[in-house]
């Protein structure tokens, strides 16, 4: 009897130990983005001068390195690496909560129309020359909107699948909404809103500032915070909707949180650094390789794996060439093939 | 307990399954659902399940309307067996047997160890707890029947409704899942099954209940209901009997 429970309560502390070697990972990915997003660039600091500031700063007196040193790290990378791992994290927490909701493991964020719908919104506010405030509230509108529509057509069309109709609504709505982009971009003035609005599609960080982090941090916050909470729940969720209500799960009212959620986070981070694709269907496939697929590990190693991925990739976009190349590119040029030899194996395992 | 459908109209929004019918079933008692493809047998279910709003009449559960209680007091008393299917995620097998135990426990509860000690006891009762740690994805199609019931039984419902739970299965599992279910009957539980097996119902059910169309055909005990000429009637084509000292069987002729 005695024996049994122990070995019972091995087991246990075995099986709970096997996702420690996962979230080891994210996390040294996570440190060694920061490490690398705040040391290398134009103006090279190393680890030494980069410790002895962080130390200065947490010890509260003047570090003894050049003034340019501080100020690359606190007021010129700063801002810009805390962006990065909000809008990572945001996106692969949104990211796996679809694919759960959905059950699908090759949708991403953008599935209900969100990029399109902040990203028609952003193209409004520089149209009409707004502030940069007011284009990130419009962009987040926007996002919201295009959900809103489509959860709307969704519910109001019967059919006895309702997951792929609010799916298949979506690529509808997105590409309305994309429409919209395009017509907005025709109009728009070449000279001066034109690359304005074409470099903000494409996805960057270059212009992100302190005013920015906390209409970035406010709802990414918020929607995690929700995501997070529910993460029991989200295993049940991943279950064919008769049979999450048949387990005692009021799927309706969840479905929504969920969505209203992810939604919130994904356009809080096209809002702040426009359209960045890819993020949300690679990393929770990465985090899923790390902890396996239950969410109540899933979700917060997503959020940490998707801060790290970001990171890294940001300090690529702004090192690899002397123009900064656009984080959408190089998460697409990352994505694609991921993509594709995804589909090859989900695929081998389906069938 | 009792489990009652009355004068029920079962069917979607566009279409109406089935009309009229009156259903019951107690604790400690096996109830077997049979019919040709496409006579409501599956609408049925779900109906008595609360999963889909009955067209008309009502079902009533303890005494008081299913419709009266939440999904989650639903849950902790009658539990769903759904045919099996391919999982989208590799879960583990302790994994999907720890879901039943959802409606245990509020919105953002985690498993407790209470939850996980019933989950075990449910794998250990099934005969399946080396299976534990296993993805979901890669365990056979019996086992996976069995952990479904395993995940039901670790809702500790009063009620258990399975759908087909012989589909898919070869000859050996077939026996085991029979045997499980008069297991279950006998630890107290209220058990419906659909099947298209009329040998099943007379080796696990108690009673069977024959639809047909949306009608019911024929109800009470296997050894009286079942009949050549009934079931011959039920599925519109011809059906053998065979017997002998160890009892009766049918085949399709």
């Amino acid at each position: 009897m005695y024996l049994r429970a122990g070995i019972d309560s091995l087991l246990r502390m075995n099986h709970t130990r096997s996702a420690v070697p996962g979230f080891a990972i994210a996390v040294a990915v996570l440190i060694a983005g920061l490490l690398l997003a705040l040391t290398v660039g134009r103006y090279p600091v190393s680890l030494g001068d980069l410790f002895s500031v962080l130390y200065a700063k947490a010890a509260g007196h003047r570090p003894d390195v050049a003034p340019a040193v501080e100020s690359v790290i606190w007021q010129v990378r700063g801002p810009r690496v805390i962006a990065a791992m909000l809008v990572g994290a945001a996106l692969a927490v949104a990211g796996t909560a679809f694919q759960g909701l959905f059950r699908n493991p090759l949708v991403s964020p953008d599935i209900l129309g969100a990029s399109s719908g902040a990203a028609l919104g952003a193209v409004i506010g520089i149209y009409l020359s707004f502030s940069v405030f007011a284009i990130q509230a419009i962009a987040f509108l926007g996002g919201l909107i295009a959900v809103g529509v489509v959860y709307a057509i969704g519910a109001s069309v019967r059919s006895r699948d309702p997951i792929l109709v609010l799916v298949l609504t979506g690529v509808v709505v997105g590409s309305l909404f994309g429409a919209g982009v395009g017509l907005v971009k025709y109009l728009a003035d070449p000279y001066n809103q034109l690359p304005a609005m074409t470099f903000w599609l494409l996805g960057s960080l270059s212009a992100t500032g302190t005013s920015d982090l906390l209409p970035l941090f406010g709802p990414v916050a918020a929607g995690a915070a929700v995501l997070i909470a529910l993460r029991w729940r989200m295993n049940v969720m991943s279950l064919p909707e008769e049979e999450a209500r048949a387990l005692g799960v009021a799927t309706g009212p969840l479905r929504i949180a969920i969505v209203a959620a992810a939604t919130l986070v994904t356009s809080a981070s096209v809002a702040t650094a426009g359209i960045i694709g890819w993020v949300g269907l690679v990393v929770p496939h990465l985090a899923r390789s790390l902890v396996g697929p239950d969410f109540a590990r899933l979700l917060p190693a997503a959020a940490i794996l998707g801060g790290g991925y970001l990171l890294l990739i940001d300090t690529l976009a702004r090192t690899m060439a002397q123009v900064e190349i656009p984080l959408g590119i190089l998460t697409a040029v990352i994505g694609t093939p991921f993509f594709i030899w995804l589909l090859a194996s989900v695929q081998k395992n389906w069938s | 307990m009792i489990l009652e459908g009355r004068q029920l109209s079962i069917g979607y929004q566009d279409r109406v399954v089935g009309s009229g019918l009156d259903v019951q079933l107690a604790n400690g008692e096996v109830l077997a659902l049979l019919g040709p493809n496409g006579g409501g047998k599956t609408t049925l279910l779900k109906t008595l399940l609360g999963l889909l709003a009955p067209r008309a009449g009502e079902v009533r559960l303890g005494g008081a309307a299913l419709s009266s209680r939440t999904v989650r007091e639903r849950a902790r008393l009658i539990a769903y067996v759904p045919q099996t299917h391919v999982a989208t995620f590799a879960f583990s097998v302790e994994a999907v047997v720890l879901m039943g135990r959802t409606a245990h426990g509020d919105l953002f509860a985690r498993p407790t160890s209470d939850d996980r000690r019933v989950a075990a006891q449910m794998l250990d009762r099934l005969g399946i707890a080396a299976l534990a740690q296993r993805p979901y994805t890669m365990i056979s199609g019996g086992e996976r029947q069995l952990v479904l019931l395993a995940r039901a039984l670790a809702q500790e419902p009063q009620f258990i409704v399975l759908d087909e739970p012989t589909a898919n299965l070869d000859f050996g599992n077939q026996g085991k899942v029979m045997r499980e279910i008069r297991a279950l009957a006998a630890s107290g539980l209220g058990v419906l099954f659909t099947t298209h097996d009329p040998n099943h119902a007379l080796r696990a059910a108690d009673r069977a209940y024959l639809l047909r169309g949306g009608e019911r055909i024929a109800e009470g005990p296997v050894q009286e209901i079942l009949t050549r000429e009934r079931l011959e009637a039920l599925y519109g084509a011809p059906v053998h009997m065979i017997t002998d000292a160890s009892g009766t069987a049918f085949v399709p002729g």
